[in-house]
């Protein structure tokens, strides 16, 4: 660390239009533009929930319109079985990987995780703009598959051999539409890798003076340790997707056993293995769950310190738990297999971790509450988000319990339970880490703040309607309602399709609220207040760069130094109750723990 | 509005456990020998959690409640035990509370699994294939005739791929597109698929099992309630994936008998 004046990021302000909003090796554009990918896919995936409830709840109803998307797929703009399967297998691709993960991590990392160690760009900037537009390449790759073929994937995101890996003859979008998914994702990979690589470097190397591990803010530390996660996860999941697309356009057989029959032909595969892909595919899918949830906590605990104007009760605590989430996050993927015909043995072997995984969690979760208490809340949009994911995280957690355990699973695998389960837990908590971050860090973005009453309707229809939504969930799994069903013909499955209309009712509503954010998102960007350097009173260096947007090089000519821990607040200095990182000034009630 | 997020933290806690407390939708009554355990894990596991939800929620509120309206001047304080308290209070609730379930587990599991099937348990084969299943009977001879894939065809009705002409062992098979066993006798029930992943999902017999392309698995239970349930797959195997199912029809030994006899004058 502190070796600023070897910076290998250093880089001129750019000139041409192309290097300044195009190919910008600007973390900070390119972190807008993850950001800004994430806004397209969001809305993407969350239009084709909307397809998919209507279809669940009312399954004869004709969507107007739907043919465009697959004249196939919807004659008379009503859903075949097949079409349903394609549009959640895109949902869930879409969501986990170019939303959740690209979000929080790669946007608001991007952005802020330079300018909170106090550098003035990434080390590998190069690498930083191929990350993003590799990504980016992924996500068109991925979406293309609507449009060709026989349409996209139907095998759902965990793409389950031998369905994904015997071609066409197991159904529509087996064949290229596999291809393309197993090539978007495996460049996805690339991006990610790329990107890690990045960040770790960053806060190894290129932190400023004074900046120790220990004075790095929740978020950093976050992003820190999800960048570790990232770095060995998808050096997984890539090799993986090489196979499964070798499968299919090679010959071989990584993931097919022999004596297969579809269509009453005997398959010309021989000695693969399908469970090979689970464990390939969930050694990188538990830890992608944390992936997308750890850098949703570093966020909700850096707005949350600057609106309770007190100190993390235990900034180290919380940092040990994070890291024992991303180790433990390696050793319990193997709950997502307990009923996939591996070793009995094994199953008790992957519960315990996974039990166990359930304390570090509890001690972010009790750190929070400690810390909430004595504190001197601000309400507002950004801390509303950063409570309701506090409050998202605890419901999504205690579902965590059941499906733990492998003689509990038996009745609640493959069911809405866990559909519910992680929607809370990765998807909605993970979503108000989102918004928290944006509305308590738009301003220094762009330089304009939100608009507060909007963000408050927004928050209080989404928190009410994400829980309408998902809570049944719950419910629906405990009476033996199996996901992934394109409609519920069986007997047990029947009377519960009131609940999916409600459910449908509430997923409209909560939709339509997220375009409240969209507008003030779009309208603020242009015509929003001018913001402060520091609207929140907050003490960590994105809040001291001495232009709001910070310039192209974050600090001006000299780099900050760090004379404090990220959190002092409810202190008395001079400029009031807090006192930031750059900040000199020594005052007698200042709380370092490093 | 610090207060009124309280509230609704709170009101949104109550309602979400109401359900779950009246059972308004809740898992079908077990009729298996072995169920007892998982049903009392479950029951555990769902106090043990909804505690844990409720306490959580409820503390969070009124923390919201009471410090999103400080008064003027009032300095900000910290938790009486600190961080400490806190990271005792998470490893000694959640600890013991995770230690109780992992080790009460193991015993519903092992119940499960780890058991051999009885010597005179019936055996039931029964294939997964996209999108239903087939069920084969050993026959009189007890023993199952070989499979030969490449002889396997839906077309043909020959749904296992057996070959009555040459294989002794084959010509008394019985097979059916519907899962029929007597009442209080256990079964050992042998699985495959003959295509992709599928499931074998019954949950009053609290089973569910993954057929494994590849592999030879196997189950067993014991039903002990008559009646018609059906058997769901759980595992995307498809476009037809929702409407892959059958019947399991639990038989008391004589109507057992005379449908088995009645199967096998099909053949």
């Amino acid at each position: 660390m502190h070796d600023v004046s070897a910076q290998a990021a250093h880089h001129g302000a750019p000139t041409s239009f192309i290097r300044k909003h195009v190919f910008s090796l600007d973390h900070k554009v390119i972190g807008k533009q993850y950001y800004a990918l994430a806004l397209v896919a969001v809305l993407i995936g969350m239009v084709l929930s909307w397809i998919m409830r209507l279809h669940l709840a009312w399954g004869s109803y004709a969507i107007p319109g739907l043919h465009l998307l697959s004249q196939n797929g919807a004659p008379g703009n009503v859903m075949t079985p097949e079409f349903y399967l394609q549009l959640m297998t895109m949902h869930a691709t879409i969501m986990v990987f170019f939303v959740l993960t690209t979000a929080p991590f790669a946007a608001f990392g991007n952005y802020f995780l330079p300018i909170q160690v106090g550098a003035e760009d990434m080390p590998f900037p190069h690498f930083n703009m191929m990350s993003f537009w590799v990504t980016f390449v992924g996500f068109l790759v991925l979406v293309s598959s609507f449009f060709v073929g026989d349409g996209p994937t139907l095998g759902g995101w965990t793409q389950y051999a031998p369905l994904s890996a015997v071609g066409a003859v197991a159904g529509p979008g087996q064949g290229l539409g596999v291809v393309l998914w197993a090539t978007s994702i495996g460049i996805f990979c690339i991006g990610q890798l790329l990107g890690s690589l990045n960040f770790i470097t960053t806060t190894l190397d290129m932190r400023t003076r004074g900046m120790s591990m220990w004075r790095l803010p929740l978020s950093a530390w976050a992003w820190f340790i999800t960048s570790v996660m990232g770095l060995t996860a998808f050096a997984v999941l890539m090799p993986a997707c090489i196979l499964l697309i070798l499968d299919h356009v090679a010959g071989t057989s990584f993931f097919v056993p022999g004596n297969l029959v579809i269509n009453d032909q005997l398959q010309p595969h021989s000695g693969g293995s399908t469970l090979l892909w689970q464990h390939l595919f969930w050694f990188f899918g538990h830890p992608e769950v944390y992936i997308a949830i750890v850098p949703g906590m570093g966020i909700v605990s850096h707005v949350l310190m600057a609106n309770m104007r007190k100190p993390m009760l235990s900034h180290r605590a919380l940092i040990y738990s994070m890291g024992a989430l991303a180790v433990l996050s390696y050793m319990v993927y193997g709950h997502h297999m307990f009923l996939s015909g591996m070793n009995p043995v094994s199953s008790l072997a992957f519960s315990f971790p996974t039990l166990i995984i359930t304390i570090p969690s509890t001690v972010i979760v009790l750190i929070w509450l400690g810390s909430l208490y004595g504190s001197k809340l601000r309400i507002n949009s950004a801390s509303l988000f950063g409570l309701g994911f506090i409050s998202m995280f605890i419901s999504g957690g205690v579902s965590g319990f059941f499906l733990a355990q492998p003689s509990v699973d038996i009745m609640l695998h493959a069911t809405y339970f866990v559909v519910g389960h992680f929607h809370m837990v990765m998807g909605v908590a993970a979503m108000f880490g989102i918004f928290a971050g944006t509305y308590f860090w738009f301003p220094k973005m762009f330089g304009r703040m939100m608009n507060e009453t909007l963000g408050k309707i927004h928050f209080w229809l989404s928190f009410v309607g994400t829980y309408a939504i998902f809570m049944p969930f719950h419910y629906l799994g405990l009476a033996g309602n199996v996901r992934r069903y394109q409609a519920f013909v069986t007997d047990a499955m029947k009377p519960l399709i009131p609940v999916h209309q409600f459910i449908t009712v509430a997923a409209l509503i909560t939709g339509a609220a997220q375009l409240i954010f969209l507008y003030n998102l779009v309208h603020s960007r242009f015509w929003g207040e001018p913001a402060s350097d520091n609207p929140w009173q907050a003490t960590s260096l994105e809040w001291s760069t001495p232009t709001t947007p910070p310039p192209h090089n974050n600090f001006g000519d000299t780099l900050p130094t760090v004379y404090h821990d990220p959190y002092q607040y409810g202190v008395e200095s001079s400029v009031g109750d807090y006192l930031m990182q750059a900040s000199p000034e020594q005052v007698k009630n200042a709380h370092d723990e490093a | 509005m610090g207060r009124f997020v309280a509230v609704t933290i709170i009101v949104i806690a109550i309602v979400s456990a109401i359900p779950i407390l009246r059972h308004t939708w809740w898992m079908a009554p077990d009729i298996s020998t072995h169920g007892q355990p998982i049903d009392d894990q479950m029951s555990e596991t769902m106090a043990e959690a909804g505690i844990s939800f409720l306490a959580s929620q409820i503390i969070l509120a009124l923390f919201i409640w009471r410090f999103s309206n400080s008064k003027p001047g009032e300095k900000v304080k910290n938790i009486p035990g600190g961080a400490k308290g806190m990271v005792w209070a998470a490893f000694l609730l959640v600890g013991t509370e995770v230690l109780a379930l992992g080790i009460f587990g193991v015993k519903a599991w092992a119940n499960v699994y780890f058991q051999p099937p009885a010597a005179n348990a019936i055996p039931v084969q029964v294939q997964a294939g996209q999108f239903a299943f087939y069920f084969r009977y050993p026959g009189p001879d007890g023993t199952f005739g070989p499979i030969h894939p490449e002889m396997l065809s839906e077309a043909n009705q020959n749904f296992f791929g057996i070959d009555t002409d040459h294989d002794a062992d084959a010509k008394d098979d019985i097979v059916t597109a519907e899962m029929a066993i007597p009442v209080n006798r256990e079964i050992h029930l042998l699985m495959h698929s003959k295509d992709v992943g599928h499931s074998f999902f019954v949950p009053e017999l609290r089973v569910q099992q993954d057929f494994v392309p590849g592999l030879d698995l196997s189950l067993h239970f014991t039903a002990t309630k008559v009646g018609r349930y059906e058997i769901v797959c759980t595992q995307l195997c498809g476009l037809g994936h929702y409407n892959m199912k059958a019947y399991l029809s639990v038989l008391s030994q004589e109507d057992y008998d005379s449908w088995l006899k009645k199967e096998a004058a099909l053949q």
